[in-house]
């Protein structure tokens, strides 16, 4: 499959606000993004000709944002819609090795959803783990260093050496990830044997046990994003698509060097080589 | 009808940044009596159903389905 011939669904709702930026990144890359309002996957509300259906993508973006003004819980009425009109039709999009990729607020949707831990299936029942409030209780929005750890099963930074630090900025009020306790050390080990752990919050001598405020929200083990037993599918905390372009990282102009790249292209670069290669 | 308040507090354990800084604040304006304060989120819902058995399914459902994550909520149920 060629990068034009990519489909990427990039889906928004009431009160997400990062799509622009995440369909840029792919535009970029030259895929294909079209903007998918989650009427168009419920055929609510919609005019003839505009319903969508998951099939026709290779690629589903959840974007950051407050959807449904983070009213219940952050992400927790987009993942309940979804799952309610779409449900199957994710779980089957996963299980064909397709994309699915989230970042802050995604993330947090793809949690609520259940497709990111999902332990033993495509998509849970009910949520295995969550992004819960920041430990310093309020919304933390600057640059973070993110070390890859992934060893190889993240669809999403193939193109990423293992141990390499990336700055990509973080902008979140709920992002500590967490697991049920009474069964976490079982799951945190599946998560590290299983090579489901793709970023860990750093300092800049690549210290994962670094505290705040180099982990800003308070996750165990510093984990900033995971991947699916798949690897296709990859929520993250911090936002790549701000940091497709060296000159949007904080320090470009006290620096005025560097590659024009910025620190989070390669993870567009990376699934979008995964999908040329797998369709 | 029936009327409903569902209130979702945390688990035990789990870090309430909401109620610890509230707990400071009430301590920074002299409320030295307060010993504890933990934060929870009420939703009140007037409820058309045939019996109080099956409104009282019905919200479950909706415990299970949107308003709690079994992770770290604790739910009750009261009828007024």
């Amino acid at each position: 499959m060629k990068a034009d011939e990519v489909k990427v669904c990039v889906l928004r709702m009431e009160g997400t606000n990062c799509e622009q930026e995440t369909f840029d990144a792919f535009r970029r890359l030259g895929a294909d993004p079209e903007f998918v309002h989650l009427k168009q996957l419920e055929g609510r509300d919609t005019l003839a000709g505009e319903n969508r259906s998951l099939d026709d993508y290779q690629i589903l973006m959840f974007p950051g944002g407050f959807s449904a003004g983070d009213y219940v819980r952050a992400g927790a009425i987009f993942a309940a819609r979804m799952k309610a009109s779409s449900g199957r039709d994710l779980a089957r999009f996963i299980d064909e090795g397709k994309a699915v990729g989230g970042f802050c607020n995604g993330f947090q949707i793809m949690v609520e959803l259940g497709i990111l831990p999902a332990f033993d299936s495509a998509m849970s029942e009910h949520p295995e783990a969550v992004l819960h409030a920041n430990d310093s209780g309020r919304f933390e929005c600057r640059p973070t260093l993110l070390k890859h750890v992934n060893r190889g099963k993240c669809a999403w930074t193939g193109k990423l050496e293992e141990n390499e630090i990336r700055l990509i900025p973080s902008a979140h009020a709920e992002g500590k990830f967490m697991l049920p306790a009474e069964r976490e050390r079982g799951l945190y080990e599946r998560l590290f044997d299983e090579d489901r752990i793709v970023f860990r919050y750093s300092d800049p001598s690549g210290d994962v046990e670094a505290p705040y405020p180099y982990n800003p929200n308070g996750s165990k083990f510093n984990i900033a994003g995971i991947t699916n037993d798949g690897g296709n599918v990859f929520g993250l905390m911090p936002h790549p698509e701000r940091v497709f372009f060296r000159n949007t990282h904080p320090d470009w102009y006290r620096r005025r060097v560097g590659p024009e790249e910025g620190d989070g292209r390669k993870i567009f670069e990376s699934v979008l080589e995964y999908v040329m290669k797998r369709f | 009808m029936f009327t409903v308040e569902v209130k979702v507090g945390l688990k035990k354990g789990v870090s309430d940044p909401e109620g610890a800084n509230t707990l400071k604040s009430l301590e920074l304006l002299g409320y030295d009596e307060v010993k504890s304060v933990k934060s929870l989120k009420v939703y009140r819902m007037e409820i058309d159903a045939p019996s109080r058995e099956e409104a009282s399914e019905r919200v479950e459902e909706m415990c299970r389905r949107i308003l709690t994550n079994p992770v770290i909520h604790t739910h009750e149920i009261v009828f007024l």
